[in-house]
């Protein structure tokens, strides 16, 4: 008889006491304590209030301020000189390339640079993505679409199309003695590209719908060369650079009206470090000369005009500091006052507590986070625009994964915090650790060489930043992208990973200490 | 890290008995007696506190370990990538070491609150003030011993490693050395930022009370100016934000090139940060002064 009492008595006791009940408690203790709710609040409004007190150079309706837009949507450097003449229908544009040679600016900063008031600091030199070869493209404007069969400094043989396109051809640098030849042919929306080291053997390199072509097209020549920007450390130098290429035996099938070649910068403005190109032609040779680019554009450091989208959510690095002194607390606090005790007496299983108190946590810090983001998205893109700035546009999804992706940054860093909390049971020493090993690498990483840059921010939890990225990496252009903090050395989900790898760890010490110490 | 159970448990112990002194001390002798009385007290304290000892190794320990990193991963080739100031750059670790300084201030004041001895202190010494004095004493004494040694290991870090990285004299570097007289300036600006972040640290957690809150606040204040510094790109604006925030002011003392076009000459961005320090403290004096412990 006393057997079942006491076998029965346990029994909805244990049902009372399940996760559940336990998941309960944890939020009924955060949710009393005023200060950790004032805190929330806080996060919010510093995450999304940050920008407000930002102000930036460009003013209403300059137009150096806005960015061309691609046919896909996407903001894109458009800049380079082009010589052509307008093809009726279906026809073939043919050119051999003899060589590429160019211009380095070398020199000290050049942070706004004129165009027209350099050209002292010249040295020869060829940018590895300059580039020369042949285009064809409905009209002239920036941004518009295009396929294009080029050489290039360090890349090989190129074809390119519609800003995001690159597929290579044949590799190696371009000379008198191993000449390049390339060809564009049209047949209605289609471009096919080919190229040859000798002329009569063709590869064909790749094909390219553009969708509602007209009848008409302008085809030619073209040269660009990308400014030329080295960092290390705190110093850079830098500045634009000048592509020249050679061509020559210019073969034309189909319609060509006008019979002569005509020359022209695109796309060159106040804000684009670009030198002035030219073309120069005699006995069925021609020079073309130019600067600039034909790449998607990279908003920020890079020297794209646009303003990167993710810079709205700067504040996240005051909401971090929030979220993790909460965190912290959440543990801490019991060690403090006794409480985890009680906590640890009511139940025993010790990993349970644990695993409920980074349940509450992180649900919490999480569903806080995605308000701090939306708002902080939603303030910054308006106080940007107001500013005059133009903001380079992202998909729809990409912003609902930069949301998404700061409220996790935010909740996995509270729960860093937590588990650090357990395992030094001071708040003071959790709080800074997680502080210094999220916020500091990327203030180090400013003034390190690139190598060791890259390596800290690979490995150490600051790696989670990498999920506010807001643009894809296209290796077809010359920035960088280790060090820059729009990017980082990884990609978006690879870079949350190492910080949820860290949080993983540290949950695991904090749990085998919650079991073997006394509390 | 067994530290914080136990770190309540000792001093309690212990105070009293130094404290002692202090109680009766303005009874029997002249009140000037009490200044050196708290100072024993506060001293007593931050001697027997197990983590004092540790913070004050993990601040040498990480200014001169992140020095050594940075001068380590510089180079300079071709005249590419060379860093513009080598005594800034082998001072670099104070930016982190100043982390492990506010954790050792933060808690000389709001570890009192944590473990109630507060409550005992005051009750032996009743003149609030004196008692944040004397922890502001403390602390900033031991900080700069701490900070002395982890500037000299920067600086050493500078001398030893930055020439065989190509910063030699023949590339136009001069050696980072104390015998020249901007590079003495700025080691010795620097043990002095670290002692004025201490007196801010204590100022900060005597007004917030709870180290968690006062740690996040500090690191915050110190670490968040920089980071919106890089996005403001209107210079005028950006120079303003270099002016008034702490750390970045602060560090001018660092510099010896380039003192033009720095935002403040080295010793009046010292000073920003001084009267940062001088803000929070008297602030913290007056919390302390006027609310319940």
């Amino acid at each position: 008889m006393t057997a079942g009492t006491v076998v029965a008595a346990p029994r909805p006791r244990v049902r009372g006491g399940g996760f559940g009940s336990l998941l309960r408690a944890e939020w009924t203790k955060f949710r009393s304590v005023r200060g950790w709710v004032i805190a929330m609040v806080v996060l919010v409004i510093v995450t999304a209030g940050f920008l407000l007190i930002g102000s930036d150079q460009c003013s209403v309706g300059n137009s150096a301020c806005t960015v061309p837009l691609g046919p896909g949507g996407e903001a894109v450097d458009d800049s380079y000189y082009l010589v052509r003449q307008p093809l009726d229908g279906n026809g073939s544009l043919t050119v051999r390339v003899t060589s590429l040679t160019g211009q380095i600016q070398a020199g000290p900063s050049p942070a706004h640079v004129r165009v027209g008031t350099q050209g002292t600091n010249l040295r020869a030199g060829v940018a590895p993505w300059a580039k020369a070869g042949i285009i064809l493209e409905p009209d002239t404007a920036q941004g518009t679409a295009y396929a294009a069969m080029m050489v290039t400094g360090a890349h090989g043989v190129r074809m390119q199309y519609d800003y995001t396109g690159d597929i290579a051809g044949l590799p190696g640098q371009v000379s008198a003695a191993f000449p390049r030849w390339l060809r564009l042919v049209r047949s209605g929306d289609v471009i096919t590209g080919y190229d040859s080291a000798d002329g009569t053997h063709w590869a064909r390199v790749g094909t390219v719908t553009l969708p509602g072509l007209p009848a008409t097209v302008q085809a030619g020549m073209f040269a660009a060369s990308p400014s030329y920007w080295q960092t290390a450390g705190q110093s850079g130098t830098g500045g634009p650079t000048l592509a020249t290429g050679a061509f020559d035996r210019v073969g034309l099938t189909g319609d060509w009206p006008s019979a002569a070649w005509a020359g022209a910068d695109i796309g060159a403005d106040a804000m684009s470090p670009q030198l002035p190109g030219g073309f120069r032609q005699d006995a069925g040779t021609l020079q073309v000369t130019g600067s600039g680019d034909i790449v998607p554009d990279i908003p920020g450091n890079g020297g794209g005009n646009g303003v990167n989208i993710s810079v709205a959510l700067l504040g996240t690095f005051v909401g971090l500091i929030v979220a993790v002194v909460v965190g912290a607390m959440l543990i801490t606090a019991e060690y403090r006052r006794g409480l985890i005790r009680t906590t640890l007496a009511a139940t025993p299983r010790r990993g349970q507590v644990l695993l409920a108190k980074v349940v509450v946590t992180g649900l919490v810090t999480f569903c806080t986070g995605l308000v701090a983001a939306t708002a902080a998205l939603a303030v910054g893109e308006r106080s940007l625009r107001r500013g005059g700035s133009f903001i380079d546009p992202v998909s729809t999804l990409t912003e609902v994964r930069l949301v998404a992706g700061t409220a996790a940054l935010l909740a996995v860093a509270a729960v860093l915090a937590l588990a650090l909390g357990a395992v030094a049971r001071r708040s003071a020493a959790a709080v800074t650790i997680a502080i210094m090993v999220i916020v500091a690498p990327w203030m180090l990483s400013t003034l390190l060489a690139q190598g060791a840059a890259r390596w800290l921010l690979s490995v150490t939890p600051a790696a989670g930043f990498a999920i506010q990225q807001a643009y894809p990496r296209y290796l077809q252009t010359s920035i960088d992208y280790t060090t820059d903090r729009a990017y980082g050395p990884l990609v978006p989900w690879a870079g949350f990973a190492v910080l949820c790898a860290w949080t993983l760890a540290a949950l695991t010490l904090a749990f085998f200490l919650l079991r073997r110490r006394d509390a | 890290m067994r530290g914080p159970v136990r770190a309540g448990v000792v001093p309690a112990g212990v105070a009293p008995a130094g404290v002692a002194p202090a109680g009766v001390a303005p009874a029997g002798v002249a009140p000037a007696g009490v200044v050196p009385a708290v100072l024993r007290a506060e001293w007593t304290k931050a001697r027997t506190l197990a983590g004092t000892a540790w913070l004050l190794l993990g601040v040498v320990a990480a200014t001169a370990g992140v020095s050594v990193f940075t001068v380590e991963s510089a180079s300079c080739h071709d005249g590419l990538g060379c860093p513009g100031d080598p005594a800034k750059l082998s001072l670099t670790g104070v930016q982190f070491g100043q982390a492990v300084v506010a954790v050792l201030a933060v808690l000389a004041v709001g570890g009192e609150y944590s473990t109630g001895m507060i409550r005992v202190t005051l009750a032996a010494v009743p003149r609030r003030a004196a008692v944040l004095a004397a922890k502001a004493a403390v602390v900033t004494v031991l900080v700069l011993a701490a900070g002395a040694v982890a500037v000299l290991g920067c600086v050493l870090a500078g001398r030893l490693v930055l020439p065989g990285h190509g910063l030699t004299q023949a590339h136009g570097y001069e050696l980072v050395w104390l015998g020249r007289g901007p590079v003495l300036r700025a080691a010795a600006g620097s043990v002095l930022y670290l002692g004025l972040v201490a007196l801010l640290s204590v100022g900060i957690a005597a007004m917030v009370r709870d180290p968690a809150v006062a740690i996040g606040a500090v690191l915050g204040l110190l670490y968040l100016f920089p980071i919106l510094a890089g996005v403001v790109t209107d210079p005028t604006w950006d120079r303003h934000l270099q002016q008034i925030a702490p750390m970045s002011a602060g560090l001018d003392i660092q510099a010896t090139t380039g003192l033009r076009s720095l935002p403040l000459s080295p010793w009046a961005g010292l000073g920003v940060l001084a009267a940062w320090a001088a803000g929070a403290l008297v602030a913290g004096g007056l919390v302390l002064r006027l609310h319940d412990a």
